[in-house]
């Protein structure tokens, strides 16, 4: 590569060093866990490639786009509406959160007994390793769980955070609560970007989030198949992708994955042999780069065939409603999109039940693995609900609680092998 | 006549289980697993198939299972553990049952269901406290014999209160005891109490009574009696604890060949 990274990162204000050290273990990692998979789509070369340029060539397009006058919008989680900030012209990207290798980092400020998503992206920004945080003008927090609230303030010491309450009940009284931070989202978003929102801005804003959406949703869905055409891991991986790359290129992109995966389909191509067992993961979400209960699952002679999680089904399930006409109707239709995502930090939460079955039933999995980072505490409770649920229906369950250590693979691997071999005996 | 071997490779002890054509028990061997996996699960082979005088040739199929499950070379397959205790528990109760299995470094509770199949399982995250490992230390910092402690009676008046389950505090406030002239014995029933306590809400999570009880902190009889205490219902002790695993890995390698 001709360009010149490491000054593009010391101009950020990187911490170069630990920066560089980072960058040495994901790379290794990434090759051992992902080029060696048999019969990988063509389609996916694209995704290494995202994967080899992550702090690279993205991080440049969004400086030059920065560099037009444009805003970029840093965010954790589906709640942020992201098509407000593509109808101003912003950029949003969802930001690294998944590794253990700045949870110290975090750690001398932040307690220990704290979930580690939470402690890696502080770790992230607290030791300047993340070129995309250093590239957000602001960061945009929400409200589900103390954790991030809390941490949300601290972060506000260091980098400019802007903070969306999310309800904790679906009820009257909370749409509305929604809805204004809807418009106050509208108002802040206008004034960093300096763009206003329009009906014709936000309409095309929600065709391009939609697109996106349906090719994942498309992506996802065709593992349905026996054989599966593509990993869970490398599923998981353009899932992953999907909240930084760009928008329009990685709708193309995972379309053009789809349009393999059909192919593959109707010729009875997969990645496993036909008849491997077959397990959907439900729990917290997955960041970049945690592929870890995956990868168990995924070197035990099974296969990942759906995600009920925000990295996966929570984030396609729904599109948003595009016959809205007025600026008032198109903020309803995001309210009712963003109102409808069955996150544990609700209570009650039991349509999540219904999305599990619906995956349970449509992927042809055979038995199911909560999955829930350490101290997440919403998702370890539900674990309860989920494991009723599993027993009333004779689904085989198993619940895990993990960190993004590798400390733990021994026993997360016997707990997944002892789940294979109760769905295929 | 075949003969069927089960490859138990704990985190302390290697366990080797021989069956013969009528999935009876014919030999047994206990060895330290060490550093070498590999070579205690050879030597625990070995040293059952010496006992029976025949040699690997008349074994018609081997099953690893154990936190070494992956590193027995000379077995056809790899079972989880979960498989073979729950396997091995149905052999000697014959019906449906919750084992509580507690071995060196995990401790496990299967609910078996009345095939011998696994109906649901659980295991401790991540930690020593209620193994085998937990108790060592805890007789360490008694200075009393691993044996000792395992017969000391936790019903006893005076018992002490534990309250810590990490391993590293526990030993603390075990010191912190002695310190104080609590007696080493009262203090070890109340490490006894402590780890059944912790051991029997594993076993709650996943099914009532009745509960068996296996692996090698089941040759404790003091623990057996707190566990026993801890759960309501029936704790029967399998008999030799030990090589449940193994005995059950053995079934199923007799199994997999028709």
């Amino acid at each position: 590569m001709a360009e010149d990274w490491p000054q593009m990162w010391k101009e950020l204000g990187l911490e170069l060093e630990n920066h560089d050290k980072l960058m040495a273990a994901l790379g290794p990692l990434y090759l051992e866990w992902f080029a060696g998979q048999p019969n990988r789509p063509e389609a996916m070369r694209y995704f290494d490639f995202v994967i080899s340029e992550v702090h690279g060539l993205r991080i440049k397009e969004l400086l030059d786009h920065k560099g037009k006058g444009g805003a970029v919008v840093g965010t954790f989680c589906l709640f942020v509406p992201e098509e407000v900030v593509v109808a101003l012209d912003g950029v949003a990207v969802g930001l690294c959160a998944g590794t253990d290798f700045s949870v110290p980092i975090a750690e001398a400020e932040l307690p220990r007994n704290l979930c580690p998503l939470i402690k890696s992206f502080y770790g992230f920004k607290r030791g300047k390793i993340c070129p995309y945080f250093e590239s957000a003008d602001v960061v945009v927090g929400e409200t589900t769980c103390d954790g991030k609230k809390k941490v949300y303030e601290h972060l506000g010491k260091i980098h400019p955070v802007y903070v969306m309450e999310v309800p904790n009940k679906k009820g009257p009284a909370d749409r509305e609560l929604w809805r204004a931070e809807l418009n106050n989202f509208v108002a802040a978003m206008e004034e960093i970007t300096g763009n206003k929102l329009s009906e014709d801005n936000l309409a095309a804003a929600v065709k391009k989030v939609n697109a996106k959406r349906r090719a994942l949703r498309r992506v996802h869905e065709l593992r349905w198949n026996d054989p599966a055409p593509i990993s869970g891991k490398d599923a998981l991986l353009i899932m992953q992708i999907s909240f930084y790359d760009d928008l329009e290129r990685f709708t193309r992109k995972a379309d053009e994955v789809a349009d393999e995966l059909e192919k593959r389909v109707a010729a009875g191509e997969g990645v496993f042999p036909a008849g491997t067992p077959r397990l959907m993961v439900s729990g917290t979400p997955m960041a970049i780069p945690n592929w870890k209960v995956h990868h168990v699952v995924e070197t035990s002679a099974a296969a990942v065939v759906a995600e009920e999680m925000c990295t996966g089904f929570r984030y396609y399930k729904n599109t948003v409603n595009e016959d809205a006409k007025t600026l008032d109707e198109m903020k309803e239709a995001l309210v009712d999109h963003y109102m409808d995502i069955n996150c544990a930090c609700f209570t009650p939460n039991e349509p999540r039940l219904d999305d599990i079955e619906y995956l349970y039933k449509n992927s042809g999995a055979q038995g199911i693995i909560h999955a829930t980072l350490s101290f997440c505490t919403p998702y370890l409770l539900e674990q309860g609900s989920v494991k009723r649920f599993a027993a009333e229906r004779d689904i085989p369950l198993v619940a895990v609680e993990t960190d993004y250590s590798e400390g733990d693979v021994g026993q997360l691997k016997t707990r997944v092998e002892a789940l294979i071999e109760q769905v295929s005996t | 006549m075949p003969y069927y071997a089960g490859v138990d490779v704990g985190s302390i002890a290697t366990k080797c289980v021989v069956v013969n054509d009528d999935g009876r028990a014919a030999a047994s061997a206990v060895l330290p697993t060490g550093v070498a996996g590999a070579k205690a699960a050879r030597a625990a082979f070995e040293q059952a198939l010496a006992k029976l005088g025949i040699g690997g040739g008349r074994v018609a199929a081997v099953v690893g299972t154990g936190y070494g499950r992956a590193r027995v070379p000379f077995a056809d397959r790899a079972v989880t553990e979960i498989m073979c205790h729950a396997r091995g528990a149905y052999e000697h109760v014959g019906g449906g049952v919750t084992l509580v299995d507690v071995g060196g470094q995990d401790v496990k509770a299967v609910r078996v269901d009345e095939r011998g199949g696994v109906a649901e399982f659980a295991m401790n995250d991540r930690c020593a406290a209620g193994t085998g490992r937990f108790l060592e230390i805890m007789a360490r910092a008694l200075e009393m014999d691993l044996a000792e402690l395992a017969e000391i009676d936790p019903g006893r008046g005076d018992a002490a209160k534990v309250n810590n389950m990490c391993t590293v505090f526990a030993e603390s406030e075990v010191v912190g005891l002695l310190h104080e002239d609590v007696e080493p014995a009262a203090i070890g029933a109340g490490v006894l109490r402590a780890v059944a306590d912790r051991v029997a809400s594993l076993a709650r999570r996943v099914g009532g009574g009745p509960f068996a009880l296996s692996g090698g902190v089941a040759l404790s009889r003091g623990f057996a009696r707190a566990l026993s205490s801890a759960l309501p219902g029936r704790v029967e002790v399998l008999p030799e604890p030990q090589l449940v695993g193994a005995l059950g890995a053995a079934l199923l390698a007799r199994g997999q060949v028709p």
